[in-house]
């Protein structure tokens, strides 16, 4: 950049707002970060390797550390495994009921983990439906498995995550092409030759961005080890025990492990992805499903695409069907004995069931609404700012989602448990506030990336537009950019709103008794075995978001702004 | 009222957008930016309605340095490119943005709008959605829009280039009409000479962030100042040839036939590039002048233009362009020459009128 770019008043706000958002990004983002790598380091105002000493020299540290990395990168085998071929199947056959079954197998993404996590553990658990099922048709003593440790984690996650690689595969599909693949067949490529050959080059940058996002997500998780690990540790159930058991210092050293090698890995992985994106040449031809001429064929096709999505969605049926057990109900039958709606019932009748979804409701509502004003600003800066400091904006919008949930819980437990106002530091820990600043700060990403891509998206010559007619910045921002940006505005804030209603890593490390959110109360109701409100509370969790995506979706289209 | 620049230089990184640009539009003149993309003149637009900040130099209004003044309290009217419509308002929003961000009386919007409407022939269109008008009707709404806040200047950028080459013509004898009758003055930016032409006053033609040549349209035809203008306004044949010394000052292609020259004081006797429009040349059967062959024949309608090399010329062959009479066929061996009674432009050979 070289000038000052546009003259006056705009410039003026565009100075104002950068230093304004930088300073909230630095404060919430970096500082807490750097809080805790120096306090990793310090003891008592002196420097000291002690922390890292013993993580190093301690056999369960560093197994916790290899189990992350290598849970991550079989989830991402794993996941590939289920999602990719999913996608090819959905994009590849026609059959009845094909674009239902298809928006169904994405359906794990909208629910939160840990709802995934115990729908999970009602179907396969040790008392699972379908455990109890095999253990009575082989007439077994014991249950024919325990879903505990690596195993349960990496199944767990290839239950979860094959979404992101269905989603990116399908969305890959969706660009290519065909008649690159016909010319491969006009050159006497066989169907499986063009798959290899063909297909997954051109599908490559898509895999890449699904592995990548597995891999973090992976790194990051929490729900699947902290319900499934047993004494099988990785790094964020390693942090949360050594916090817990009050391990301070061990804890911030585990903190800053997990971030580095979070951020290293995303760092390499980005770096080997190389810069290559093939986009199709030319109009290309309508894209054409295989409409399977055999009538047996044609059955085996619809019955395995019914089968793998019933299957994939067996225990999100299952915790509906738990969520309608009343407590007791249910103790060594197969399934249960008796159905009752009380569970849902006690939660309008009990206000201290109901609490923890005003609660939820609350924060989520009150760290989007910031998140939906921050953003929008942040990316106004990012994608038309002219002034110093918006690549280092650009930069720090992206970290929230490079670090995992445990890692920002710690940096903010650490950071906002004193009092030294000077330093910018309060005493947030144990009050309402902290949740709902975790969330803001978790789901800003997000968000602003949302609002980047959709100013991207309208031509900067409407804003100069209503300069030229005298507007000044803000009616131009009011009344141009906003309106313009609310499509994809809104859509970046459900999904913020939604994931934080159903947040749980950052949660349990930071939530008050007063202010717990449905998470919180869905595990502590499994602790105390009343699998039926625990099962209840997810599905209000799940149909919240559904209610949320339902408006969302007729809000972003009903309101239509075409695109220029 | 009228605009002056002076001295205006922008820089972006290491490349000088525009480069030492003065200009002096007086009131009520259309003059044009001309040059082809990548010159500097969209840039030079931006500056001058204040959505750039020039490096150096001042823009000044009215006698008032703008330099440093908000786009939004210049008040000056833009046509945008693409028309910049505001996709979520309709017509009428769209035309009365501009009234009500200036805080005009909430009363006579809706007949202010009504007028600025009828004056594009958009009467009635008020509440249609924008994106459902055609291209055309999207241009003169976004006229309509800029006019409406009845601007002391009027900036134009390339306003007609989504058109098709009908609907342009008519478009862009529209805008001179309205904009003649209303005594704005306006400063259009174009790639398209014939654009320039029919529409313009005077015509700054931009190089590399240069002005090279700014003159009413015949001017910059007739008695271009450097070869980039005699290339780049009209279709021309830059062909070497000899300039005498002194007195009335002649011209010379190898033929030892000396033409009247119109050479720029100062140009010393010898080599120079002569500038041959098309028209001011002839083809004759045989005689003095430049023989050639004709190469190619290409009906235009009204003229038929030959393309012709020669090789008696200075520094090998060379095609000539010429619009002559129906006659000549592809093979044939002719003579070209000047038509009697012009004077033919010359240049130096090289750089001195360059850079």
């Amino acid at each position: 950049m070289s000038g000052p770019g546009p003259v006056g008043q705009t410039l003026r706000w565009q100075r104002a707002l950068a230093a304004g958002i930088l300073f909230v990004l630095v404060w919430l983002v970096v500082y807490p970060n750097a809080v805790v790598l120096s306090d990793s380091l310090f003891e008592a105002g002196r420097l000291t390797l002690e922390g890292y000493r013993t993580f190093f020299t301690t056999r369960s540290e560093l197994s916790a550390l290899w189990a992350s990395v290598w849970i991550s990168l079989g989830s991402v085998v794993l996941s590939a495994l289920v999602g990719v071929p999913l996608a090819l199947f959905f994009h590849r056959y026609e059959f009845p009921g094909r674009g239902a079954l298809a928006a169904l197998a994405a359906l794990p993404v909208l629910l939160p983990p840990l709802v995934g996590v115990i729908a999970f553990l009602f179907l396969a658990g040790e008392s699972g439906v379908l455990t109890r099922s095999l253990q009575a048709l082989f007439g077994l003593d014991d249950p024919p498995w325990r879903l505990v440790g690596a195993p349960a984690i990496l199944l767990v996650h290839a239950y979860t995550m094959y979404v992101y690689f269905y989603l990116f595969a399908r969305a890959g599909l969706a660009r290519l092409d065909e008649s690159t693949l016909e010319a491969a067949a006009s050159l006497g490529a066989g169907r499986m030759r063009t798959l290899r050959k063909v297909v997954f080059p051109l599908l490559k940058p898509s895999l890449f961005g699904a592995a990548l996002l597995v891999f973090m997500t992976s790194m990051a998780s929490f729900s699947a080890p902290y319900v499934f690990g047993g004494g099988f540790r990785v790094l964020t159930t390693q942090i949360y025990a050594s916090k817990i058991s009050g391990a301070l210092q061990l804890a911030l050293v585990e903190t800053v492990v997990l971030a580095s090698v979070s951020l290293a890995f995303l760092w390499f992985l980005r770096r080997s992805e190389g810069r290559r994106a093939y986009t199709g040449a030319g109009k290309g031809v309508q894209q054409t499903r295989r409409r399977i001429q055999a009538r047996w064929a044609r059955i085996a096709v619809t019955v395995t695409g019914f089968g793998v999505v019933t299957l994939l969605l067996l225990p999100h049926l299952t915790l509906l069907l738990v969520s309608f057990v009343p407590e007791g109900a249910w103790t060594m039958q197969i399934l249960p004995s008796r159905y009752s709606p009380d569970n849902y019932t006690a939660l309008i009748r009990d206000p201290e069931l109901l609490r923890p979804v005003l609660n939820s409701l609350r924060m989520a509502a009150l760290a989007t609404a910031a998140n939906v004003v921050f953003c929008f600003l942040a990316a106004y800066l990012v994608v038309r700012g002219r002034v110093r400091g918006r690549g280092l904006v650009s930069a720090l919008l992206v970290v929230p989602w490079a670090l995992p949930g445990t890692v920002l819980a710690i940096g903010l437990a650490t950071t906002f448990s004193t009092h030294q106002p000077l330093a910018g530091r309060f005493i947030w820990v144990g009050t309402f506030w902290i949740l709902p600043v975790a969330y803001f700060i978790r789901n800003t990403p997000l968000v602003a990336q949302a609002a980047i891509a959709s100013f991207r998206q309208f031509d900067p010559a409407l804003e100069e537009a209503s300069y030229s007619l005298g507007a000044g910045w803000g009616l131009t921002m009011r009344r141009v950019a906003l309106p313009l940006v609310l499509p994809g505005l809104a859509a970046g804030g459900m999904l913020a709103f939604v994931s934080a209603l159903g947040e749980f890593v950052a949660s349990i490390l930071l939530y008050t008794p007063r202010s717990r959110p449905i998470s919180i109360e869905i595990l502590a109701q499994l602790r105390a075995f009343d699998f039926g409100s625990g099962a209840a509370l997810g599905v209000i969790l799940s149909l919240l978001m559904a209610a949320v995506f339902g408006f969302g979706g007729r809000f972003v289209t009903g309101g239509a702004v075409p695109r220029i | 009222m009228s605009l002056e620049l002076r001295g205006v230089t922008k820089r972006f990184g290491d490349v000088v957008a525009v480069r030492e640009l003065t200009l002096d539009v007086p009131a009520g003149e259309f003059l044009t930016l001309l040059g082809p993309s990548g010159c500097g003149k969209t840039t030079a637009l931006r500056l001058i309605a204040g959505f750039e900040s020039p490096d150096r130099g001042a823009i000044v209004f009215d006698g008032r340095d703008v330099t440093s003044r908000s786009p939004q309290r210049r008040g000056f009217g833009m046509v945008f490119q693409n028309y910049a419509l505001f996709p979520h308002l309709d017509v009428a929003e769209n035309v009365s943005f501009g009234l009500r961000a200036r805080g005009e009386p909430a009363s006579e919007i809706p007949e202010r709008v009504r007028a600025a409407l009828r004056r594009v022939n958009l009467e009635g269109y008020g509440a249609r959605a924008v994106q459902a008008l055609s291209g055309g009707q999207q241009q003169r709404v976004a006229l309509a829009r800029a006019l409406a806040i009845e601007p002391s200047l009027l900036l134009l950028d390339e306003p007609l280039s989504n058109l098709d080459a009908a609907l342009r013509e008519q478009t862009r004898r529209e805008i001179r009409d309205l904009v003649k009758s209303l005594g704005i003055t306006a400063v259009f930016v174009t790639h398209d000479q014939e654009e320039a032409f029919a529409l313009s006053d005077r015509i700054a033609v931009l190089e590399a962030g240069r002005m090279r040549q700014i003159g009413p349209p015949e001017e910059l035809y007739r008695r271009p100042a450097d070869p980039f203008v005699a290339t780049f306004v009209g279709r021309a044949n830059l062909v070497p040839a000899t300039l005498s010394g002194g007195g009335p000052r002649r011209v010379d292609f190898g033929g030892e036939t000396w033409w009247d020259a119109d050479a720029d004081a100062g140009i010393p006797a010898g080599p120079v590039l002569a500038l041959l429009r098309p028209e001011d040349l002839e083809v004759v059967e045989a005689g003095q002048g430049l023989a050639g062959v004709v190469r190619d024949r290409r009906f235009a309608g009204a003229t038929t233009s030959f393309i012709i090399r020669t090789d008696s010329t200075e520094g090998g062959p060379r095609d000539l362009e010429v619009i002559a009479e129906d006659r000549a066929a592809v093979g044939d061996t002719v003579t070209v020459r000047p038509r009697a009674g012009g004077t033919i432009r010359v240049f130096p050979l090289s750089g001195a009128g360059d850079r």
